[in-house]
C-alpha cells in the first residue's frame, strides 16, 4: 500500500493511546493491591522494535513515567531479540531498573507479527508485599526490604515459570494477592501485544516503523516548540526537607538550552541510613512529570515528547541513591522534586509555576498490633491515603485537600470504617491551613480517629512537611505544616516512625496546606471576604494578614 | 365511543419533542417531531401529541397508557437552574462534598479547578449524632441542636436541604427524625435525605445524590404537576408514567419525590428500544450506537438486556473525562457518551495534529453546509464533502445544504495545514471520529471483561446509521442493525418499557461470615418498598423480582454483580454464591483466584412488571436482489476513490430486498450509509441488517 497520509498515521495514534488505556484499565481492575486500586500505581506501555516508546497509559501516579521506558531498555539489551519466541515474558522488580522499589513489578512481553518480533508491549504493577520488614522506611539496606528478582524470564512460550512464582509466593506475607498480581500483569502484556497486532491487520501495517516515525517526530517537534517560551539559562534551587532524622537539603540546577532541558541534583543531602532514598530513575519520573505540567502537557509520553528532558545527580545523594541503600519509601521524598524543579522553573517562567504544595502524601498504613492477634483480638490491615492543599496558581487558589503530584484517590470513611476497626470523628479542612498570598494556598484538613474496640493499633508514618512547610511564592506565604498528635500526649509525634495508638486516644493528623501566591494584601477583597464567610480563613487571620477591613 | 386503546410515549429533549404512538402490542402507527418549547414544555408536547394522534385519527382519550421522558431534570443540573440547597451532615464532617476523593481528575492539568457541587461551603451545615458502620447508635441525635440548625438555614435562605449522616444507609432512624424536626419548624422546606435517596456506603457519593435530588426537587414537582393538568384538560384519562433512567416507569408521585432518577432518561429509552429488537431477532449480544449532534451513546446489551449501572455523572467537563462532573448512585442504563456527533467541529492543532470534537457546532450554528452561520468544518460537513449525505433528501428538504462551503471549509481548515485533498481530508475527520466512538466501546467492553467482535451493532439516532458502518469497521463489529424509525428511536423505547424500581442497599459482609436473618431482613424491607412504588404504577398484574449481590475478593477494587435466588437465602446457598462468583470472575479476568475471601459491599433488588411481550421473528423473506434507480458518486471509504453508491428510499423498500453496498438508504430523518464491503438485506420486520463481507 502506500505510505498512509498524516490524517490516517493520526487515527492509527489515537488507537495506540486507546490501546494502552484499555490494558491500563484490565490491569487496575484485575489487581489486588490498594495503592493499584485508589491511585492507579501501574504503568503500561507500547514500545516499537528498537526500544522507543510510543505511548504510555496515563495512570494516577507519574512515578512510572519513563522508568518503564528505560526498563524496557534495559531488558533488551540484555536478551537478544533472536532468542525471544512468541508467549516470552520478561520480568524485574530491581528498584534501579524497574520502578523505585521492590513492590513494583515490571514485565515486558515482546509483540510478534508472523514469527517476527515488530515491538514490545511492558507494564508495570505494585504488588501487595515481598516480605523483608514489609513497606515503611525501617529497613537498613535494600536486602532487608525483601525478594529481589533480576531480569529474567517469567512466561516461557506461554508457560509460566512455576518455580519463580513459588518463591515469589513463599516470600510474601500475601501470597495469594501476589499470584493475582502477577496473573494481572501477564494478562496485560498479552492484551496490549494483542492490540498491537489488530491495530498492524486493520490498517495493513507490516512493521510499526512509519507509525513510530510519526509519533516521535510530532511529539518532539511540539516539546521543542514549547521550550522556546522558556528563557536559556542555569536556575537553581533549593528545598529543606524534614527528612528520617536529620533534616535534608535537596538541590536542583536546571539548565534550558534550546534542545534541552537538564536537571542535576548535585548538592543535595547524601543518602539515608533508613528507607527514603530515592533511585535516579523514580525521582527522574516526578521531576519529567513536573516539567511537563508546564512544558507541552498536551503532548502524550513517549520517546519523542520525553528526549529533551534529561535529569542526572551525583552518586553520593539521596536523589541517586545506590544499591544496596533502603529505598521502600521512595515516594516521599520522590513528591517532593516538583517543589524542587518549580523553584528553578518559577525563575524562567514566574507567571506560570505554583508554589509549592503538600506534595507528598499521607500514605497512611494501619494494622493491628501482634499481642492483641495473640490474645485473639480482631485482625486487620488497611492503607489510608489522604492530603494536604495544593500550592496557590498565579492565578488561581490552590486546591485544598488534593492529591499533586500523585493522582491518589482519598480514602472514603464509611468504606474505612466499614473494613477495619477504627472510628473517624472528624475529617474537615483546617481553617487557616492554606498559605496566605494574592491566591492562597490549598487547605489541610484535620482527621481525628480513634480504635472502635477495646484494643490498640499500628500506624506506619512516612510524611513530610511536619517541620518545613510548603513555601509561598512572588510573596506568598507559607501553608500551615503538618502535625500529627495523640490525645493526652504531651509531644508531637514525629513525621516517620512506627505508632501505637492505645484504646480511648485518640490519633489527630493535620495535613499541610499549600504555599500562597503572590502579596497578601494584594487579593481581591471579595475573596477574602468569601474565605471569611466560609470559615476557611478566620476573621483574625484575614484582618492580619490580608487587612480585611469587616 | 371507541375503547382506549393507544399508548403514546413522549420524550422531550433538548431541541426536538419526538412523540410515538403505537396499539397495545407495540407496533408503532405514527410518529410526530415538534419543537421543545422551553418555557412550558407541555406545550411542545401537546402539539407532537395531537399531530401523531392526528395522523391516525384517533384522540387523547383513547390513550391508555402515557409515558413521559424529559431531559429537563438533566437540563436543570447542567445550567444550574435548581434551587438554593443546604446541607447537613454529621458533625465533624462538613467539608464532604469540597474534600471529595482528594483528586485532580486531569494528570497533567495545573489550572484545573473542580467541579462545582451546587452548596457552598457557608451553607453547609452539621449536627451533633453519629452511627457506626453496623448502624448502631454511637452518639445520639441532638435533638436540642435543631432549632438553631433551622435558624442558620433560614437565614441562607435555602428552600430544599439535603441530609446526609454517616451510614445512614446502615440505619436510617437520625435521618427521620432529623427530617420530621426540621419540617415540623420549617413547613416551606423542601427536604431530601441520603437514606431514601441512595442509601449505599460512600458519604461523598451518597451526599452528592441527595443534594442533586434537593436541587431539582422543587422544580421538577412543580414541572410535573403542570404537565399533568395541561393533558388532563386535554382529555387524557390514564396516569402519566415517567421514565427513568434504569430504563422502567414510574408514576408522577415517585418522581416528585426522586427526580434525580429521571436525569437522563432519553438516551435509556434508545437502549430499552434496541433491547426489543434485541428480543425480536434473537440477538443475545449487541452493542447499541445512538449518536446525535453533539454526542454519542454506546450501550452493551446482552441477553437482550442492557447492562445497569449504579453509578452516572451529570455534567462532566468539555473533554467529557471522567472525573470531573457530579457523581450521583442510582439506578441507571450504563452508557458510555462520547463528545462525538454531527456537530462535533474539527481542527488540526498546534502539533499538526488532526482532532474532531468535543467542541460542538450544536444546531445553532451548526455545520457550515446548513449555511446558519457555522464557519468551522464539523463531521457532518465530513459527511456531506464525502457524498454520504444527499443535498435533496436531508431533513426532508428543510435546510438548504451547500456542499461547496462545506469543501471549502474543509479545505481551509484541514486540507491545507496538513497538506490534503479535501476528500482525505473529509475522509479524515470521519476517521478520526469513527475511532474515537469505537476506542470508547473498545474500552467500555474491556472494563465490562467484555468484546465487541461478536457483537452486533443496533443503530439510531440522527447520525447513528450515517456512521455505523465506518464504527463497525473499526471497532471489528460484523453485523448493523438499523430499526425503522431510528431518528425517534428513545420515543419508541418508550412504549416497551415496565413499570420498575430499584434499591441498591449497603451492608457490607465477608460472603463466609453472612449473617443471613439480617441480609434477609434487609431484602424483605428493600421488597416491601418497592413492591409499594410498583404498585401505584400497576395495581394489578405480575411482579418480577430480580435480586442481586455485589461481590469483589477481599482488598479488590472492582465489584460483581452476581444473581441471587428470588427467595430468602440458606446456609447452603453460600458455596453456590461462591461458585458463581468464581465463574463471573473467571470470566472477566481469565482465572479465578482460589482461597481469596469474597466480600459482598451492596444488595440490589429490581421490581418490575413484566416486559411487554414481542414476539422473535421467525419468517425469512425471499431474498430479493435489488437495483437501485438512482445513483450518486460517493468518496469510498474502503478504497478511498469516488464511486458510484445506489441511492434508496427506505419505504420504497420490502422484506427481502437485498443489495451489496455501496449505497445509501434515505428516510426523513437520517440517512443509512452502506459501505462498500457491507451487505445491506431488509428482514420480515423491515428492520435493515448490514452484514461484513468478509465476516459470513
Amino acid at each position: 500500500m502506500t505510505d498512509p497520509s498524516k490524517a490516517k498515521l493520526q487515527v492509527m495514534w489515537n488507537r495506540l493511546l486507546a490501546l494502552v488505556e484499555e490494558q491500563g484499565q484490565t490491569l487496575i481492575r484485575a489487581a489486588f493491591s490498594p495503592i493499584v486500586r485508589e491511585c492507579g500505581d501501574i504503568s503500561a506501555g507500547v514500545f516499537d522494535l528498537q526500544g522507543r516508546m510510543l505511548a504510555q497509559a496515563v495512570t494516577g501516579t507519574p512515578g512510572h513515567i519513563n522508568t518503564m521506558a528505560e526498563a524496557v531498555q534495559h531488558l533488551r539489551a540484555r536478551f537478544a531479540v533472536q532468542d525471544m519466541a512468541p508467549g516470552d515474558i520478561y520480568l524485574t522488580n530491581d528498584p534501579w531498573l524497574a520502578s523505585g522499589h521492590l513492590n513494583d513489578f515490571l514485565l515486558m512481553m515482546p509483540v510478534f507479527v508472523q514469527d517476527r518480533v515488530v515491538g514490545y508491549t511492558a507494564c508495570t504493577s505494585h504488588l501487595v508485599d515481598l516480605g523483608g520488614q514489609g513497606m515503611g522506611p525501617e529497613g537498613s539496606d535494600v536486602f532487608d526490604e525483601g525478594l529481589c528478582i533480576p531480569p529474567c524470564k517469567l512466561v516461557e512460550g506461554g508457560r509460566v515459570n512455576a518455580l519463580l512464582l513459588d518463591i515469589v509466593k513463599a516470600n510474601s506475607r500475601e501470597p495469594i494477592a501476589n499470584e493475582g498480581d502477577i496473573y494481572a500483569l501477564i494478562a496485560c502484556c498479552e492484551a496490549g501485544a494483542r492490540g498491537v497486532v489488530d491495530l498492524m491487520q486493520s490498517f495493513g501495517l507490516s512493521d510499526l516503523t512509519l507509525l513510530s516515525d510519526y509519533i516521535i517526530d510530532t511529539s518532539r517537534r511540539g516539546t521543542l516548540e514549547a521550550l522556546t517560551d522558556i528563557p536559556n539559562g542555569v536556575y537553581e534551587n533549593t528545598l529543606i526537607a524534614d527528612g528520617y532524622d536529620d533534616t535534608l537539603t535537596l538541590k536542583a540546577t536546571l539548565t534550558v538550552e534550546e534542545t534541552r532541558l537538564c536537571v542535576d541534583f548535585d548538592g543535595t543531602s547524601g543518602p539515608s541510613h533508613k528507607g527514603i532514598n530515592v533511585p535516579l530513575n523514580y525521582a527522574a519520573a516526578y521531576t519529567v512529570f513536573a516539567l511537563r505540567c508546564i512544558i507541552g502537557p498536551d503532548i502524550p509520553n513517549n520517546a519523542g515528547s520525553l528526549e529533551p528532558f534529561v535529569v542526572t545527580g551525583p552518586t553520593d545523594c539521596i536523589l541517586n541513591a545506590q544499591r544496596p541503600a533502603p529505598v521502600a519509601m521512595r515516594h516521599t521524598l520522590g513528591q517532593m522534586t516538583p517543589d524542587l524543579v518549580f523553584g528553578c522553573l518559577h525563575q524562567a517562567v514566574p507567571d506560570r509555576v505554583p508554589a509549592e504544595g503538600a506534595s507528598s502524601m499521607f500514605d497512611l498504613p494501619m494494622r493491628h498490633t501482634a499481642d492483641a492477634t495473640l490474645s485473639g483480638g480482631t485482625e486487620f490491615a488497611i492503607e489510608l491515603v489522604h492530603n494536604g492543599g495544593t500550592g496557590a496558581r498565579p492565578t488561581l487558589d490552590g486546591l485544598s485537600a488534593t492529591a499533586y503530584p500523585s493522582g491518589v484517590f482519598g480514602s472514603q470513611v464509611e468504606m474505612t470504617e466499614a473494613a477495619a476497626p477504627v472510628t473517624i470523628w472528624r475529617r474537615e479542612l483546617r481553617t487557616d491551613s492554606g498559605g496566605a498570598g494574592r491566591f492562597r494556598g490549598g487547605l489541610g484538613q484535620r482527621i481525628e480517629m480513634t480504635s472502635a474496640i477495646d484494643e490498640p493499633f499500628l500506624v506506619f508514618l512516612s510524611v513530610e512537611r511536619i517541620r518545613n512547610p510548603a513555601l509561598g511564592r512572588a510573596g506568598g506565604q507559607p501553608g500551615a505544616p503538618g502535625r500529627i498528635r495523640v490525645s493526652g500526649r504531651a509531644d508531637d509525634i514525629p513525621g516517620k516512625c512506627e505508632l501505637r495508638v492505645a484504646p480511648g486516644e485518640r490519633l489527630i493528623f493535620y495535613t499541610p496546606g499549600g504555599g500562597g501566591f503572590g502579596d497578601p494584601t494584594t487579593r481581591d477583597p471579595a475573596a477574602i471576604c468569601s474565605d471569611v464567610a466560609s470559615g476557611l480563613v478566620s476573621p483574625d487571620a484575614a484582618r492580619d494578614i490580608y487587612g480585611w477591613q469587616p | 365511543m371507541p375503547t382506549p386503546q393507544l399508548r403514546l410515549a413522549t420524550d422531550v429533549g433538548g431541541t426536538f419533542t419526538d412523540t410515538v404512538v403505537s396499539d397495545l402490542s407495540g407496533t408503532v402507527l405514527a410518529s410526530a417531531k415538534s419543537l421543545t418549547t422551553h418555557a412550558n414544555p407541555a406545550l411542545g408536547a401537546l402539539t407532537g401529541t395531537q399531530r401523531a394522534l392526528a395522523k391516525i385519527d384517533a384522540t387523547l382519550d383513547q390513550v391508555s397508557r402515557f409515558i413521559h421522558g424529559t431531559t429537563l431534570a438533566t437540563n436543570a443540573l447542567l445550567e444550574r437552574r435548581g434551587a438554593r440547597v443546604a446541607t447537613i451532615t454529621t458533625e465533624g464532617f462538613r467539608d464532604i462534598l469540597e474534600i471529595a476523593y482528594e483528586r485532580r481528575y486531569s494528570q497533567y492539568d495545573i489550572n484545573l479547578t473542580k467541579p462545582d457541587l451546587l452548596v457552598p461551603r457557608d451553607r453547609s451545615f452539621t449536627v451533633p449524632e453519629r452511627m457506626s458502620a453496623a448502624g448502631e447508635v454511637r452518639i445520639p441525635l441532638d435533638e436540642g441542636a435543631v432549632p438553631a440548625l433551622a435558624q442558620q438555614i433560614t437565614e441562607t435562605r435555602a428552600d430544599a436541604v439535603a441530609i446526609c449522616l454517616m451510614h445512614a444507609y446502615a440505619n436510617p432512624t437520625h435521618e427521620h427524625r432529623l427530617r420530621d424536626l426540621l419540617q415540623t419548624a420549617l413547613p416551606d422546606l423542601v427536604v431530601s435525605i441520603s437514606s431514601e435517596i441512595s442509601p449505599e456506603a460512600r458519604e461523598f457519593d451518597r451526599l452528592c445524590t441527595t443534594v442533586a435530588n434537593a436541587y431539582i426537587q422543587p422544580l421538577m414537582a412543580g414541572y410535573l404537576a403542570q404537565f399533568q393538568a395541561s393533558f388532563s384538560a386535554e382529555g387524557l384519562r390514564c396516569p402519566i408514567l415517567m421514565m427513568t433512567a434504569a430504563g422502567g416507569m414510574t408514576t408522577l408521585d415517585t418522581a416528585a419525590r426522586f427526580p434525580i432518577r429521571l436525569v437522563e432518561s432519553g438516551p435509556a429509552g434508545g437502549a430499552i428500544l434496541a433491547a426489543r429488537v434485541a428480543r425480536e431477532l434473537g440477538l443475545d449480544q449487541v452493542l447499541s450506537f445512538d449518536m446525535g449532534g453533539t454526542t454519542a451513546k454506546l450501550c452493551l446489551i446482552d441477553n437482550a438486556t442492557p447492562q445497569t449501572s449504579r453509578q452516572f455523572e451529570i455534567g462532566r467537563a468539555a473533554r467529557f473525562v471522567k472525573g470531573s462532573g457530579m457523581p450521583v448512585r442510582i439506578p441507571v442504563i450504563e452508557m458510555i457518551e462520547i463528545g462525538a456527533g454531527g456537530g462535533s467541529i474539527a481542527a488540526v492543532d498546534r502539533l499538526g495534529r488532526l482532532t474532531v470534537g468535543p467542541q460542538s457546532a450544536g444546531s445553532e450554528p451548526g455545520p457550515v453546509a446548513f449555511g446558519r452561520g457555522g464557519l468551522a468544518p464539523t463531521v457532518t460537513d465530513a459527511d456531506v464533502a464525502l457524498g454520504y449525505i444527499r443535498p435533496e433528501r436531508f431533513a426532508e428538504g428543510q435546510f438548504q445544504i451547500d456542499t461547496d462551503r462545506a469543501r471549502a471549509a474543509i479545505a481551509r481548515d484541514i486540507g491545507t495545514p496538513l497538506a490534503l485533498t479535501p476528500d482525505q481530508s473529509a475522509d479524515g475527520i470521519s476517521g478520526i471520529v469513527d475511532e474515537s466512538m469505537a476506542s470508547a466501546g473498545r474500552a467500555h467492553a474491556v472494563e465490562s471483561g467484555k468484546d465487541l467482535g461478536t457483537r452486533t451493532m443496533i443503530a439510531f439516532g440522527g447520525n447513528g446509521p450515517l456512521h455505523a458502518c465506518r464504527v463497525a469497521r473499526s471497532a471489528n463489529v460484523p453485523q448493523i442493525v438499523v430499526p425503522p424509525n431510528p431518528g425517534v428511536g428513545s420515543a419508541a423505547g418508550f412504549l416497551f418499557a415496565p413499570v420498575s424500581f430499584e434499591i441498591v442497599r449497603s451492608k457490607y459482609t465477608l460472603l463466609s461470615k453472612i449473617d443471613l436473618i439480617a441480609i434477609n431482613t434487609l431484602f424483605a424491607q428493600m421488597r416491601d418498598t418497592a413492591t409499594h412504588v410498583v404498585r401505584q404504577g400497576a395495581p394489578a398484574g405480575d411482579i418480577l423480582s430480580t435480586a442481586s449481590a455485589f461481590m469483589r475478593y477481599r482488598g479488590q477494587g472492582h465489584e460483581i454483580e452476581i444473581p441471587l435466588p428470588d427467595r430468602a437465602l440458606h446456609a447452603t446457598d453460600i458455596a453456590a454464591l461462591t461458585n458463581t462468583f468464581e465463574h463471573a470472575y473467571a470470566q472477566q479476568f481469565s482465572r479465578p483466584v482460589p482461597g481469596m475471601q469474597i466480600e459482598v459491599l451492596n444488595w440490589a433488588l429490581r421490581m418490575s412488571t413484566p416486559e411487554v411481550g414481542v414476539q422473535p421473528l421467525t419468517t425469512t423473506p425471499t431474498p430479493h436482489d435489488i437495483t437501485a434507480q438512482s445513483h450518486a458518486m460517493i468518496f469510498c471509504d474502503v478504497t478511498s476513490a469516488l464511486i458510484n453508491a445506489a441511492v434508496i428510499e427506505r419505504s420504497a423498500l420490502a422484506p427481502g430486498d437485498q443489495l451489496s453496498g455501496p449505497a445509501l438508504v434515505t428516510e426523513p430523518q437520517t440517512t443509512t450509509f452502506v459501505g462498500a464491503d457491507f451487505h445491506l438485506r431488509v428482514d420480515a420486520a423491515a428492520n435493515l441488517i448490514l452484514t461484513r463481507k468478509d465476516a459470513s
